[in-house]
């Protein structure tokens, strides 16, 4: 078995383990550090594919923004443990819908799955340019449009909190 | 991945004691910067520092780590045992680890990998982590403040340090950091500080606030703030955060020598001018570079007074911000016209 294969096997384990016990954790921050440990795995698993951007991009934007901001809200908020009813699953019918549902998902994306695809950007052609530069293209050359549209869509939650804080400063409570 | 086996057990032994021979230097450093910063500022402050152990004082370091690992180290009854273990060593590493793509000589870099800034922005974002479960684990509020405070302190730099080196990527073309040094080297004022200087400025007001330095130093501001998240901490896990921050006052000097001052190399007009210039080996040149940096850490420390948190905040959102975004353009503006 090649090292690459074992790092596979490595991250792909830790990855589920981590997602598993982020899930079964009653506190929440640390629900949290399992979910970073998710993130900074699934980080790894790009590198094996020789996704350098895209993998350290992972690690800034989800673990180093995105999971930071849940982390200090939470502390504001002093949520020390998670209540111990379970509000959605109480009855067993529900359980069965929600696990045929998610089995739906899985079968669907399953067979979405192509055995030795093979893209356009082989490779060669990211030794040939770059990675970042192949990326780069991909973005703001071929697929311009969905970007920017992309771009919007995170600015109306943006616009929403300035809206937010303009109206409780008029009411006078902020 | 085409390496087989042999090259990749020499390929690992290669980098395993490059880092140590850079950990080695790192931490004789760090230990040096702490008396540095005493002596200095003892003669800023009209004092002589320290001068009692050894010749000048100079085996003060040395009892000071002596001090450190003899002392108790207490865990707090309330705390989260394993967090509060965890927090010192999560800042320490990702900081370390950040040495680990920065070259320090044009051949010599732990793993030159294409996306080497990505890296360092990537482990600078978890190193926020230490900060949080350090003050989260300790089970007091005044830590829990002081790691939130810290927490939003850094995360609000982070965000005008990453824009003002996106306009040194653009500069270059390229994450990597040999490649930026090149770049400066061939362009018209061998160094990114020329045309960029509202981004070298904003680099390095950010550069103190993440390093917890100076006039942003809330976090340890022990005389009105109580010491924030390193409060209950004590011996040997203080020391670690300790070595952490003058690690990473280190990474940013180098950083800001690299990226913005030509790193190992001196401007085409300098050595026009003077050609004995070029006899000076290229790892003094970074060296004097990233001491002067170091010096202005330091002095920068004994001048300026603290801020207020509320003022921090508004200085990175209101005027940082705006000011790196404004240095992007110029940047671009400056690519289009060549």
């Amino acid at each position: 078995m090649s090292v690459v294969r074992i790092l596979f096997f490595y991250f792909a384990f830790v990855i589920l383990l981590s997602a598993f016990m982020g899930l079964r954790q009653r506190s929440p921050v640390k629900a949290l550090l399992w979910i970073l440990l998710l993130f900074v795995h699934i980080g790894g698993l790009y590198l094996l594919l020789n996704a350098e951007v895209l993998a350290f991009l992972q690690i800034i934007i989800y673990a180093g923004a995105i999971l930071v901001l849940y982390l200090i809200m939470l502390l504001i908020l002093d949520v020390r443990e998670e209540e111990r009813s379970m509000l959605y699953l109480k009855n067993w019918q529900s359980r069965i819908w929600a696990g045929l549902l998610v089995s739906f998902f899985f079968i669907l994306g399953s067979l979405t799955f192509v055995n030795k695809h093979r893209g356009e950007h082989t490779l060669d052609k990211l030794k040939e340019v770059g990675p970042s530069k192949i990326l780069g293209r991909l973005l703001f050359e071929d697929f311009t449009f969905p970007l920017i549209i992309l771009a919007f869509l995170l600015l109306v939650p943006l616009l929403g909190i300035g809206l937010l804080f303009v109206k409780r400063r008029q009411d006078g409570s902020a | 991945m085409v390496l087989n086996s042999n090259d990749m057990v020499h390929l690992a032994l290669l980098s395993f004691f490059k880092g140590l021979i850079v950990l080695g230097i790192m931490l004789f450093h760090a230990a040096y910067t702490v008396y540095a910063e005493r002596k200095i500022i003892g003669r800023i402050q009209s004092r002589l520092g320290p001068r009692e152990v050894g010749p000048y004082g100079l085996l003060q370091p040395l009892a000071d780590l002596v001090k450190l690992l003899t002392k108790e180290d207490i865990l707090p009854k309330e705390a989260d045992r394993f967090l509060f273990k965890l927090a010192p060593l999560l800042l320490l590493v990702t900081t370390i680890v950040n040495l680990s793509v920065i070259p320090f000589y044009p051949d010599f870099i732990i793993a030159d990998v294409h996306v080497g800034i990505l890296v360092i922005l990537a482990f600078a974002g978890l190193g926020v982590y230490g900060v949080i479960l350090g003050g989260y684990a300790s089970g007091s509020k005044y830590s829990l403040l002081g790691g939130l405070r810290s927490a939003a302190q850094m995360l609000s730099y982070e965000i005008p340090l990453t824009v003002s080196l996106a306009g040194v990527i653009l500069a270059a073309e390229s994450f990597r950091l040999g490649d930026i040094v090149e770049a400066q080297a061939n362009s018209l004022f061998g160094m990114n500080l020329f045309p960029q200087v509202i981004g070298f400025l904003v680099f390095l007001i950010c550069a103190f606030a993440e390093t917890n330095r100076a006039p942003f130093d809330l976090p340890e501001a022990e005389s009105e703030l109580v010491a924030g998240y390193m409060t209950e901490y004590s011996g040997f896990r203080m020391g670690l955060f300790f070595l952490g921050e003058y690690i990473s006052m280190y990474v940013m000097a180098l950083l800001i020598s690299l990226c913005y001052l030509g790193g190992w190399s001196l401007p085409p007009w300098m050595l026009s001018l003077l050609p004995i210039l070029k006899e000076i080996p290229p790892v003094l040149i970074l060296l004097v570079k990233v001491y002067f940096f170091i010096f202005l850490f330091i002095w920068v420390r004994a001048t300026f007074p603290r801020y207020r948190f509320d003022q921090l905040m508004r200085l990175s959102w209101k005027v940082l911000i705006p000011l790196s975004f404004l240095n992007l353009l110029i940047v671009m503006f400056f690519k289009l016209l060549t």
